[in-house]
């Protein structure tokens, strides 16, 4: 086992060799630079063509690709991320205040999800069709049907209709004020959690049904057990793999890849960042956002394959 | 650029004319002034940062030398930091007599070391320090502090319009110790003499400001503080104002997004509306053939049915009157009957666009010619003005295929010279003849003329109009200019001007909305009724 988490921490260094690589090219092949996203616009009548050169300068990026790739290489081996080319603040300053929000984002609505799916495909798979079935499945489908940010603008207008309030716009750590807090993020996390149940779900029903239907639970049935006790002891532990799988995923999905729902509630989140420094040209940014993205991703998917074993005896790594 | 000797009481006439009504009210004291900003600045240095979303969060707690102040209709330069001011008579000297006793927030006293060392680093940067308006103060020598409540501007030749160039919202003063040690402190930090003084500023969410109880205008500012919340959607900043989470939201909102916030907020909303010293051109590259033939451009213009347009746009979409090259309504503006006479302007639309097809025969211009119409990513309001524009040249036989380029690379794009037609923008915080028609000139003079044309004919009214020291001498070389770039030569065509659309609390009071977004952000003067 030891040399089996060895190898696939050995073999996440080249995988994000690549990634770092295909960011670095494709950030250069877009056009426009942040010189020109900031100077560019309006009030530019009286830009200047020295003044650009001389913000190019400054940020290298009048340097050959090579010479800006190594450095850059250099910077994350000492784990360096450098600087925003957009702001000039510690790229570590600029994610470190928005991780906060997208990580108690993540984690609550993957806890709704989680919450939602497992149950609900449990008793959709237990009550196949009959009508909690249905109702299950219809629940389930309209949320996949629903984007989030379109569930949270509904939110937004009932709310803004019914009650005549809105969540806050400002983010306010849980230390700091629970009641704020949670008051802000419980509705994105509603509007998020629900439309990642939705898949949560179908996986967590398609996959009980066909453990229900293997040879041991019958034998179980047969012996007597209880259900409840068939179900949490031998069905749930082998049908919850690849629910596991998909949470988990989109866990790692959505500490920035909620773009358009952090618009809507004006959440000051990772994925907005990531539009933002895309937009601005803001390479260094960019970078340092997917590589840190795609790190989770291997993390996230590592963990959840070490969890595997742990879960289903059958699998044993070598 | 050049100077006008005509511009600086225009100047403030300029506003005064768009002006609005509002009834004097006992201000109250206290409370915090919640407003949506749009945007976020890179940083926090206003000398070398062009957007708008730098003046409403930061401008708070800055003082400029000189401002422009009271309701629209009331509306005068007056000083800020400067208490009376004097030009020689050879118009080369402009002499600022400083407020006495005008504190820094650090407790320190501000004195002409700190105005000429703020002004030195806008017009004379170091190596190394950006400065996005040092071209526009091309015409001054020098700048000097010969006592400490004194500072001389020295110009190389005569400027009328330098007073205007001052009123820039954006030419902070700053601390003349603080910029000798680091003259890039200010992009990290706050620290001036404005009405408010910096409490936080939480990157990607907001702004917050307190009251200076030391502010040199005893008895202002009237609130507590201020929150400057940055929303990039608007479908939010619909919703703050709406839900009250924010007072209000100084840039704009769209007709729709008025009446979706009036439609919810009803007696407690009140909306401000002003025509907007921003503009969407069409700009049309001269090194393109057949744009090289000013029978093909005037018949762009002559295909644009700009007076219907005024009425169906300003119904979606933040544009509004029929306009030339200067503000309708203000002084150097034509008036309606004479823009009328301009091709593309012609109240007749079925004889403007007979002499376009006309034209674009005569220029050898065949039925259903293609052309590439490139758009800015931005949807209000490229986007329907980019339709609209398509639409019209359809109407005489042109096809149009529009090409959108994503906002951050599309100034780099057009720059390059490789579009045909293009939509470009102009915004300014004053409408002055001078700011407002540098745009224009060859481009050998201003490289952001994307026409990629030279007009020595063009060039030489503009220097005309600059120099001219009488106020109705200056008008017709206006009109003269706006003739040739609109009309004789059609070098560049005018959509609609923008129109700014303000719904706020009706709880907000003593601010009034003024032509530019970039203006009347200080709030000294604003106050919440409860």
């Amino acid at each position: 086992m030891a040399r089996y988490i060895l190898k696939r921490l050995l073999a996440m260094i080249p995988t994000l060799l690549g990634v770092a690589i295909l960011i670095f090219l494709l950030l250069r092949v877009v056009p426009g630079d942040v010189v020109e996203a900031r100077y560019l616009g309006q009030g530019s009548q009286f830009q200047s063509q020295d003044l650009m050169n001389q913000e190019r300068a400054k940020l290298g990026l009048d340097q050959p690709l090579w010479k800006q790739f190594t450095s850059w290489m250099a910077g994350l081996a000492r784990l360096d991320f450098g600087l925003s080319m957009w702001t000039g603040a510690p790229i570590t300053e600029e994610i470190k205040l928005r991780f906060a929000l997208s990580l108690q984002l993540a984690l609550m609505a993957s806890t709704i999800a989680t919450l939602l799916a497992i149950p609900l495909g449990i008793l959709a798979a237990v009550k196949q069709d009959t009508w909690i079935d249905y109702a299950v499945r219809v629940f389930s489908i309209a949320g996949l049907a629903t984007p989030s940010f379109w569930l949270g603008i509904l939110m937004i207008l009932v709310m803004l209709t019914v009650f005549k309030w809105i969540p806050p716009m400002v983010f306010t750590p849980f230390w700091v004020n629970p009641w704020e807090n949670l008051a802000q993020l419980i509705w994105p996390a509603l509007a998020v959690g629900y439309r990642y149940s939705a898949v949560g779900t179908r996986m967590m029903r398609s996959a009980m049904l066909e453990v229900l239907r293997e040879d041991y639970i019958r034998t179980a049935r047969a012996k007597g057990l209880w259900l409840k006790l068939i179900l949490s002891r031998h069905a749930l532990k082998n049908a919850i793999l690849p629910v596991l799988t998909v949470i988990s995923l989109e866990f790692a999905f959505l500490l920035g890849g909620l773009v358009v729902t952090e618009q809507v509630f004006n959440l000051n989140g990772l994925g907005m960042l990531f539009v933002e420094a895309i937009a601005r040209r803001d390479y260094t940014l960019t970078q340092a956002l997917v590589m840190l993205v795609a790190t989770f991703f291997l993390i996230v998917n590592f963990v959840v394959d070490i969890a595997y074993a742990w879960l289903d005896p059958r699998i044993r790594y070598r | 650029m050049r100077p006008t000797l005509a511009s600086t009481a225009m100047a403030a006439a300029c506003l005064l004319a768009l002006g609005s009504n509002l009834q004097a009210e006992t201000p109250k004291r206290g409370g915090t002034l919640n407003f949506a900003v749009v945007a976020e600045p890179p940083n926090t240095d206003c000398h070398a940062t062009t957007t708008f979303a730098m003046v409403h969060p930061v401008a708070p707690q800055y003082s400029t030398l000189l401002e422009f102040v009271g309701p629209m209709d009331k509306l005068r330069i007056e000083g800020d930091l400067a208490e009376s001011w004097e030009v020689s008579k050879d118009g080369l000297t402009y002499t600022f007599k400083l407020r006495k006793g005008v504190k820094f927030h650090d407790g320190s006293e501000m004195t002409s070391k700190d105005v000429k060392a703020s002004y030195d680093k806008i017009v004379f940067p170091p190596p190394g320090v950006g400065s996005t308006r040092k071209g526009q103060y091309s015409d001054v020598k020098a700048i000097e502090a010969p006592d400490p409540l004194t500072v001389v501007f020295r110009l190389k030749e005569q400027s009328g319009s330098f007073i205007a160039s001052l009123l820039s919202p954006y030419n902070f003063i700053y601390k003349a110790d603080i910029l000798a040690k680091d003259p890039h402190w200010y992009e990290k930090n706050i620290m001036g003499t404005g009405p408010f003084t910096f409490v936080e500023h939480v990157k990607g969410s907001h702004v917050v400001g307190k009251k200076n109880p030391n502010y040199w205008d005893k008895g202002k500012p009237y609130l507590d503080g201020f929150r400057a919340i940055f929303m990039r959607d608007s479908a939010a900043q619909v919703a703050a104002v709406r839900g009250e989470r924010a007072h209000i939201q100084f840039r704009g909102f769209s007709p729709a997004e008025r009446d979706s916030i009036v439609s919810t907020l009803g007696s407690k909303v009140t909306v401000q509306e002003s025509p907007w010293d921003c503009i969407l051109l069409v700009g049309i590259n001269h090194e393109k053939k057949p744009f090289d033939d000013k029978r093909v451009r005037r018949a762009l213009t002559l295909a644009l049915d700009r007076h219907e347009a005024s009425k169906a746009l300003s119904k979606i979409a933040i544009v509004k009157a029929v306009a030339g090259v200067q503000v309708p309504g203000t002084p150097f503006a034509t008036p309606p009957e004479e823009l009328n006479k301009l091709a593309g302007y012609w109240p007749d639309i079925e004889k403007s666009r007979a002499e376009a097809r006309r034209l674009l025969k005569e220029a050898g211009v065949p039925e259903g010619f293609q052309f590439t119409f490139t758009n800015r990513g931005i949807p209000m309001p490229y986007e329907p003005l980019g339709v609209w524009l398509i639409d019209q040249w359809r109407k005489v036989g042109l096809n149009v295929k529009q090409e959108v380029i994503e906002a951050a690379a599309y100034f780099g794009t057009i720059r390059k010279g490789d579009t045909q037609v293009h939509m470009d923008f102009q915004c300014g915080y004053i409408v002055e003849p001078d700011l407002d028609m540098y745009k224009f000139l060859s481009t050998d003079r201003n490289p952001a003329n994307y026409g990629r044309y030279k007009d020595p004919v063009l060039d030489d009214l503009y220097d005309k109009q600059s120099r001219a020291t009488n106020v109705e001498e200056r008008k017709r070389l206006v009109r003269q200019f706006e003739k040739r770039v609109l009309d004789e030569e059609a070098h560049y065509l005018m959509t609609l001007q923008w129109h700014r659309i303000i719904p706020h609390s009706a709880k907000v009071k003593g601010w009034t909305v003024t032509p530019s977004h970039y203006l009347n952000n200080t709030l000294d003067t604003v106050w919440l009724t409860q």
